[in-house]
Parts: structure tokens; sequence; C-alpha cells
């Protein structure tokens, strides 16, 4: 079992978490602007390195979304911080 | 019959202590500390089972978790244990122990033709053969033949396995020489240790080669360790199987006794030191009954006395069983040595044969000779040292890798591969010194993995010669011989991975200890390569088998998953009220005794002609609150909610990203900066998340909260024409709401909110109270609805009602493909200039063609019966396909026919037409209708 740091309650147990998106990914606005290929792309299209990957999680216990990096393959996390502009 | 008891040895029996059990039905006499597999050995007992395929007898060969026949079915006191390895099952007086894979027994099998017909089958012989006719045509017969244990369906484990969580500095798995060094130079320096070892006594080889260490005896080292570790506030676990490393240094661990314990620890740091395994040798039938690892003969004699036969031959190439050999001659048998390197010294009151090999092992039921050299030799037992493979399993699930080490003939794991250190014979340090000397610096925080190994003599390896005559097993618990892998080899299965699935070599309970080396190093001499090009398989969880009933603990029945109960959970059941899951709550389904659709369908009616109560807690409360509140609904919701004006309610939909409908409910706005999300009971986790989700990323946290306070209020529903006299009744003074007005009354004491919200199509009011009043407001009700011929309502009758109206219930008349103008809400989406959660994904090709599934009402012909839920729609012409299905389908009381929903291809444009419905190859005609079956006007809503 994995131990994942939340920035506002420490290490926990991975039960706790869930994974909600990979980071950085901005939502495209307005919707009229915006392509059906830019719109498909943002729903779908992933990175998914293979190795340092900065994801967003959810810390279920606290209900706080966090931005995670972590290694995809030997799964070290290597950072934790809050959402941009918000600090713990 | 060659098998005996020592008179003497045996340091871990109590001969004060005798015991009995049976074996296939014959009385089996031990002592207390033996184990089924040296009870067995010492009584002489020679054919413990019957091999998997062939029916081939077969005896005990190892010691441990590597033994590959002596499998059991063993009951005792009420416990069932299918397939319980013979080696690790300690004796216990009474029990009641049977062969597997045998019929009647394993002694008379009479399936034992099947040796003679094992030409006919050869690896893939299932996969080729059956592929002709159905399997389940050949499965009974197949089942019954093959495999292992039964499962007894009759017998359920107590779910009474302790479930603990630990942390530790150290971790230690194994406590052997190495193993024990480590602990205690790790505890000495005031580490918190946990020793984990799978036997029930520490000491590991020693147990069986003895010896003293640092000038006492190696006890003294198991004692003192063991004083040490627990000193510095560590334990030592025995009867302890390490089963499985996971990430970031979790282990889990099982522990036997009269409950079962399963472990996850958690350490800093993991020291491996599970020793290793002895190779099996190749010869014809290598599988005879009084064939076994020289090793185990030593470990039986001097833990247990028992010992393997009189006139033992001996087969080696190592210095390492010449003191087995000594300890055989010591005890009374007559011992021959037989050591393939040339020129090797031989040992006082042994017959030695210098550079010789054994061919072949004769005899029918057992051994009574063997073939050595081309010439006949009489023994009764045949003791094989094949060379050593460390138990790198552990290492390999944490993701270890292994290198091929040429000299000493094995795989060890490749330094820096895995977060453990590994010491003693686990990395191949087959000399005691040297794995004391590893694990004491390794205890200290050292690592051996760079040390190099002292310099000793290559070992001389043995390996498989397929020119030898006559049938060798490569893998005796799974019956797979050396043609086997030749066949394989000659089919293209040169992979090992795909040579164990086509021979089944390496799996079942044994995992391939003493066989996935000798496949291995066959295919890698069949297709002339090297032992590292042919590859290893993958090591997986867990280290050996481990019940289920120890990983579940008490996580079973009623708390498996547990449901949320509602605080009138009693008085309910009081009422007479049977219950029944709907999305994690254990909820009314009816009340009453009788027929349960006919009691669903008497509330459904009652409610409709008088007045009806149902239990409506579960429905989500997210109180959002702050001045943005009505900003993230906006956002976060399909329909908006700041246009809503306080003291009144709105129905609304919650889509994902994708534009799929996620939830729906009423939004309750109670002043300008509180409003209150009715999410639909089983999401409002999820609608919370969302909401989270949009306020931490995108509206900001300073100006509005979410909170559930779902589980702090309980909510009565009263439905029906009398609903507002019931309420009335009951004392509560109801304030002037028109439909979906909000408002909050003080209540006893408290405060009550009031919603005239209809889910049934009825006037409706829903009364939330906190728990607290829960109790008083029930019983107002209660007797209020009796004077008023009203009754309590199961969910069962809410779905006949909201059925009859075309009310959805996400999940089930939605599917993972249905939005917002799919089920006539099309407004916001044409309407709404502003940005909306999943608004772009409305416009996408796929939401505006015509194909779309849309929810439409389905009337059958009159007379006709209720509609199967899930039935396809099909064309009326043309090739049949899927033009939908039939989400609910309930017969309606208050109309007196069935009414269903659907959703239906294009089936807004087919209100009025007929479609066909398929349902289990039956074909019947519906009409399609709008949803709304029952008051399409919505005159009741007012009464
Ligand atoms: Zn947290």
């Amino acid at each position: 079992m994995q131990h994942f740091p939340c920035p506002f309650c420490g290490p926990r147990d991975e039960t706790e978490f869930h994974f909600a998106v990979e980071a950085g990914h901005a939502r495209p606005e307005p919707a009229a602007a915006v392509s059906d290929a830019a719109w498909s792309s943002y729903l779908y299209e992933n990175a998914s390195p293979k190795g340092s990957a900065r994801e967003v999680w959810l810390h279920l216990t606290c209900g706080e979304y966090f931005i995670m990096t972590r290694d995809t393959v030997s799964r070290e996390v290597t950072g934790s911080e809050a959402l941009p502009g918000h600090a713990p | 019959m060659s098998g005996w008891r020592h008179p003497d040895l045996g340091a871990e029996i109590d001969r004060s202590k005798p015991l009995r059990f049976t074996f296939d039905g014959q009385t089996i006499e031990g002592f207390e500390g033996d184990t089924l597999a040296s009870a067995l050995l010492a009584s002489g007992h020679r054919i413990l089972g019957r091999s998997f395929k062939y029916h081939r007898p077969r005896g005990l060969w190892g010691m441990g978790a590597d033994e590959p026949n002596a499998v059991f079915d063993v009951r005792h006191k009420g416990i069932h244990w299918p397939n319980a390895r013979a080696t690790l099952t300690y004796a216990q007086d009474g029990m009641r122990v049977a062969s597997v894979n045998a019929w009647p027994n394993a002694r008379r099998d009479l399936f034992g033709v099947m040796d003679f017909a094992q030409r006919f089958l050869p690896a893939g012989f299932y996969y080729k053969t059956f592929m002709r006719l159905p399997w389940r045509f050949y499965e009974p017969l197949i089942r019954r033949m093959a495999g292992l244990g039964r499962v007894d369906p009759d017998f359920a484990p107590a779910a009474d396995s302790v479930q603990v969580a630990a942390a530790c500095e150290v971790l230690v798995i194994g406590a052997g020489p190495a193993g024990l060094a480590a602990a205690r130079s790790a505890a000495e320096t005031g580490r918190v240790v946990w020793l984990v070892e799978d036997a029930r006594h520490l000491g590991g080889a020693l147990r069986r080669r003895g010896g003293e260490i640092e000038g006492t005896p190696w006890r003294d080292l198991a004692s003192q360790t063991q004083k040490t570790v627990k000193r510095a506030g560590g334990r030592v676990l025995t009867d302890t199987t390490l089963w499985g490393a996971f990430d970031h240094g979790t282990f889990a661990a099982w522990q036997r006794g009269p409950h079962h314990r399963h472990w996850r620890i958690r350490a800093e740091r993991c020291i491996l030191a599970a020793g290793g395994i002895e190779r099996p040798l190749w010869f014809a039938n290598n599988d005879l009954p009084g064939i076994l690892s020289a090793e185990a003969a030593l470990h039986h004699l001097h833990a247990h006395g028992a010992v393997p036969g009189k006139k033992i031959l001996l087969a080696t190439a190592t210095d390492n069983s010449y003191p087995v050999a000594k300890a055989l001659v010591d005890a009374g048998a007559d011992v021959t040595l037989i050591d393939s390197r040339n020129d090797t010294p031989g040992l006082e009151g042994v017959t030695h044969m210098a550079g010789a090999r054994i061919e072949a092992a004769l005899g029918r039921h057992g051994v009574t000779g063997a073939t050595v050299s081309g010439k006949h030799f009489d023994c009764d037992t045949i003791l094989c040292a094949g060379g050593t493979t460390p138990t790198v399993h552990i290492w390999c699930q944490a993701g270890g890798k292994l290198d091929w080490d040429e000299d000493r003939d094995m795989l060890v794991p490749r330094p820096g591969t895995a977060p453990m250190t590994v010491v003693g014979a686990a990395r191949g340090t087959l000399d005691l010194a040297t794995a004391l000397q590893e694990g004491k610096g390794a205890g200290a925080g050292g690592d051996p993995a760079g040390d190099t190994f002292p310099a000793s003599d290559p070992a001389t390896p043995f390996r498989p010669d397929t020119s030898l005559p006559g049938r060798q097993w490569v893998d005796l618990q799974n019956d797979v011989t050396l043609k086997d892998v030749g066949l394989a080899a000659r089919e293209g299965f040169t992979s090992v991975e795909h040579l164990k699935r086509y021979t089944t070599l390496g799996m079942a309970t044994d995992q391939g200890r003493t066989s996935n080396f000798g496949g291995l190093a066959a295919m890698a001499t069949l297709t002339n390569r090297t032992i590292p090009e042919t590859g290893t398989t993958t090591y997986r969880p867990p280290f050996q088998p481990v019940p289920l009933s120890a990983i579940a603990g008490p996580a079973r029945g009623a708390l498996y998953h547990p449901l949320k109960r509602l605080a009138l959970e009693a008085s309910h059941r009081a009422a007479g009220a049977r219950f029944r899951e709907y999305g994690g709550w254990l909820r009314p389904a009816v009340y009453g005794v009788g027929d349960e659709a006919t009691l669903a369908q008497q509330e459904a009616l009652a409610a409709r002609k008088t007045v009806g109560v149902y239990d409506a807690s579960p429905l989500g409360k997210l109180d959002v609150i702050g001045p943005d509140a009505a900003k993230l609904l906006d956002f976060a919701g399909y329909i908006r909610m700041s246009t809503l004006k306080p003291g009144r309610a709105r129905y609304g939909f919650m889509l994902s990203e994708t534009g799929i409908v996620y939830d729906d409910g009423v939004v309750l706005r109670l002043s300008d900066t509180h409003f209150v999300v009715s999410a639909s009971s089983s999401h409002v986790d999820g609608v919370r998340g969302r909401l989270e989700d949009a306020r931490q990323d995108r509206i900001g946290r300073g100006q509005v909260f979410v909170h559930d306070v779902t589980q702090g209020f309980v909510t009565l529903t009263v439905t029906g024409p009398k609903a507002r006299a019931v309420c009335g009744a009951a004392g509560i003074a109801l304030p002037d709401l028109a439909h979906m007005g909000v408002a909050e009354i003080a209540y006893k004491g408290g405060k009550m909110r009031v919603a005239r919200v209809s889910f049934t199509g009825d006037m409706s009011y829903e009364l939330s109270v906190p728990t607290e009043l829960a109790d008083t407001l029930r019983a107002d009700l209660d007797r209020a609805l009796t004077g008023a011929e009203g009754r309590w309502i199961g969910l069962e009758a809410v779905m006949i009602l909201r059925a009859e109206k075309g009310f959805i219930v996400i999940g089930k008349d939605t599917d993972g493909q249905t939005m917002p103008q799919d089920l006539s809400w099309g407004g916001p989406r044409t309407k709404r200039a502003d940005e909306y959660l999943g608004k772009r994904s409305l416009f996408t090709p796929a939401a505006i063609q015509d194909t779309r599934r849309q929810l439409v009402g389905l009337r059958v012909p009159e007379g006709g019966s209720v509609i199967e839920t899930g039935a396809h729609l099909i064309p009326n012409h043309g090739p049949r396909r899927s033009l939908g299905f039939v989400t609910s389908s309930y017969f309606s009381p208050n109309l007196g026919r069935p009414v269903a929903l659907a959703l239906l291809e294009n089936g807004h444009a087919k209100i009025g037409a007929e479609v066909r419905l398929f349902n289990d190859g039956l074909i019947r005609v519906a009409e399609v209708t709008p949803p709304c079956a029952f008051d399409p006007k919505g005159e009741r809503l007012n009464g």
C-alpha cells in the first residue's frame, strides 16, 4: 500500500485518496469558441508519462484536491502541493 | 514401509505427548511437534498422494512450502483445510487427513490407469483435444480426475482473523542464521525490529545443520536474538508467512494460531533472509515415493527423529551433502554417497562413489533400487542434492531483478534493484560464517550487495539430460516431464512464461519452487540458450497460499460493505418494514406480511387514494453557503440556480464534463447565500466532490463552503391528497406554500424544514428535522396516518409512483450516454450563454446526431402483461438490432395497466408509433408514449 502526502493532512494510506485528473490541462473556454478537436483533447488526451507525472488527487477524508508529483514506474512520490493560489 | 522413527533424535517433538490421527482412514501415531509429513514419514507411509495428471503414486519430497506432493485434505474440530501441505501442517490428536487427487485413496487409486495412457496425454493435450466439443461436455469428468483438494461448500470458516496494521524500523524476513544475526545486530543499535519466520521454530537451516555460533550452541543465538529484539521494542513472529511485498515499504504477513492474524506491516527498512531451497535431480522415474530432498531428510531427522529409509542412496555434487550422509549413518542408516565429481575424498562409514551419476530409480509404488552409472543398485531411499535455489520471491515482488551467477550456478538478486537488503542463502551465500557476517553487517545498517563472495570451487551443475531413457519429471505437482518441455520447445513455446502456461509447469500450491529451475534449465538446453537468455517467470504475491479468510478478516457478510442505516430503522421494523439495500442504504422496501409485490401495489394505491408517508432521509442534503454559492451552483449545474428566489426550490441536473447526466435533484434556496442540494441518495459523495472540485479549482474557497449534512437530518415525506390534513393532524403548523415552495418552521422546540417537492406527482411535503426530533415526528405522523386511513409506504411503492409519472432515477433510466436533451431538458443547452460543467460536450457531433437514445414511455396493448425490464427495443422492419432498452417497468395499480420507461433511439420523434420489444427470444409490441402516464397535466400536485 502506498503512502501519499496530503499537503493539509500529511502522509496517509492510499485508500484515502482518489485520482482526479492529470495536472496542467487548462479548460478551454468559452464553449462556443472551442473546436471539437480541442475539447476532445481536453477531455481525453493525457500524456500519461512513464516516469515523473504531475497529477491532481483528491484526499477524500479532508476533501481537498492537490497536486502530487510521483514516478509512475517506481511509485516514488517526489512532491505534493496545494492547488495554485491556496496554501495549506 | 521403509521410514522409521529414531529412538532419541528429534529436537522439536515431545515424546511425552503422543497423538493419533487418521490418514485415508488408517491410524497414524506421532508426537506433539510432528508435522503430518514427519509423522507419516516416521510411520513408514510412503504413498501420500496421486499425481495431478497421471495419478502416479507420490511421496514426501520436502520440508516446507516447497512440498509438491504431500498435499492433503484436513479436517479437525469443525475446520476444513482443502489443500494443506503436510510439511506445514502440525499433526493434532484426532485430525482426519485424506489424500487428494486419488479415488478411493492414494494407495489404491483407480485412476492409476491414467499413467498407462500417458503417451496420449502430452503437454497441451487439453487445449488440443477439447476444442472439438464444448468444454461443458468434458468438464465434469476432468474436474473429477484432475485438480487438487475440493472445497466443501458447506464449510464457512469463521470470520475471526484479526487485521492488524503495524510499523517497524527494520523488518527481517526469515530467522535462519543470517536473519537472526541481522535482527540481533539491528536491535542492538536500538532499532525496533520485527523478525518474521514462516516456521514455528527459529533457526532455519540451523535447525537441521546444528552447530556452534561464536563458541556457543546455535540455540543461544536464537534465544539471545529474541530477547534483544523484544528489549528494543520489537517483535518476533513465528508460524508467520510474510507473503507479499507491496509499495512504499508495506508487507503482508499471515500468522497462524488459534485465531489467524493478518498483519500489514510498514517497515522503514527490510532485510531479506529467506534462505534457499534444494533442487531435485533428473533421472528416470525421479517421482517415485522414497525420493526426497537431502536437506529435507536431514531436517526430518533432527527436528522429528523421522528417517526416510534404511538403505539410502545420496546423490550430490557438493561438500554440503557430506554432513547429511554422516548424520544418517550416525542415526543407523546404511548410506551410499554418489558424488558426480571425481576425486572427492570418502567419508568414514559411508560407501562412496565418485564420478558417478544416478540414471534411473527402480520400483513401482516406491523406490526399490536405482541404476547408477549403468549398474543396478539396491536401496529403499534416494536423496537428491541438486544444488540450491535462493528464495527470492519477496525480492522480485518488490521489483528486484536477478542476475545469473555462473560460478555458483544460481539466479541471485541484482544489487540495487529493490528497496531491501538481502543476506545469506537468499543471495546465494551458503557458507555459515559468511551468512552470519552478512546478517550482522546488514543489521547494523550496511548492505553486503557490493561484497564479493568468498572464493569457492565452481559448483558442478546438474542439468536435465534429454539423452537419458525413461520419463524424467520436471514438475511433480503438475506432472510435467522433460518430454513435455521438449514438446513445448518444438511447438514454439520457448519463452518461460509460455512454457508455464502450456505445460502448467510451476503453477499451483508450490509455485514451482522445486520445478522452475529444472524447466528453465531444460528449455535453455533444448533451445541452445543460456539461462539468462531463457529468462525467469514473474513472482507475484502470495509467497505461498494464504487463506482468503485470513486476508478478508471480519470484512464479510454484513460487514463486507456496511450499509448506511436509517435513524428510524428500529421504528420502521416495529411497524413491519421489510428492508433492502437501495444505493448503499438499508431502507424499507414494503411494510407488512405477505407477498412483497402485492404489498407494494397496495401501498402505491393507498398513497394516491388517501396518503402515504415514506422515509426519504437518505436524500442528500448538501449545504452550499456563502456569497458565491449561486455562482458555484450555476457552474456546477445544468439549470441556473442564481435566478432562484429564496423560499423556492428548482429541479436541476449535474453533468459530467462529458455532458452525461451525473445526477438530478431539487435545489432549495433558503436565503441569498444558503442553498441545499438534494443529491440522489447514492450520489451524495460524488456530487459533493464535484462541487468541491469547482469550488477549489475555479470559484475560489473564500466565498463559499460546501457541507454534507445528510446524516444530521431525518426526512419524512408525506404524499397524497390527504397530505396536508395528515400534517395538520400531526400538529405541524404548515406554512402557506405553493408547489416548489420551501420554508422553515418551529417544531417541538427545534426547527423543521418543509419543502413542497414531489417525487410522486401528488401533493407532497418533505419534512426534515434534526435527527434528535426524528422519533417525535415519526410518532406524530403515525398517529395522524391512522386517522386519515393512510399508511407507511416502502421504496417499492415509491418506485411505482414515480414511474407512473415518468420521473427518472439516474443510472436506472439513464446510462453512460444520456444527456439532458435526451430527457427533454434541452432548454438550458440552447439558452445559457455562460459556462457550466459539461457545456461544450452538449454540442459535439455525437451530441447532436439523430440516433441518440431518448427517454420515452411505453404502453402495452390492452390486457398486455408487464414488460421485462431490460428488454430490447428493435425495429419493426429490417435487420434486427437494438434501438434501446426498457429501463423501468411496473404494473400501475392506479392506472390498472403496466407502465414502462425506455431509452429509445430517436424516441422523441416516435411518440405514438409502434415499437417491437425483444426479450429472451420472444417478441411483442408496444406503443411509444411520453414518459408521464399518470396525471399528465399535473393537477394532483395541488391536492
Ligand atoms: Zn487531507
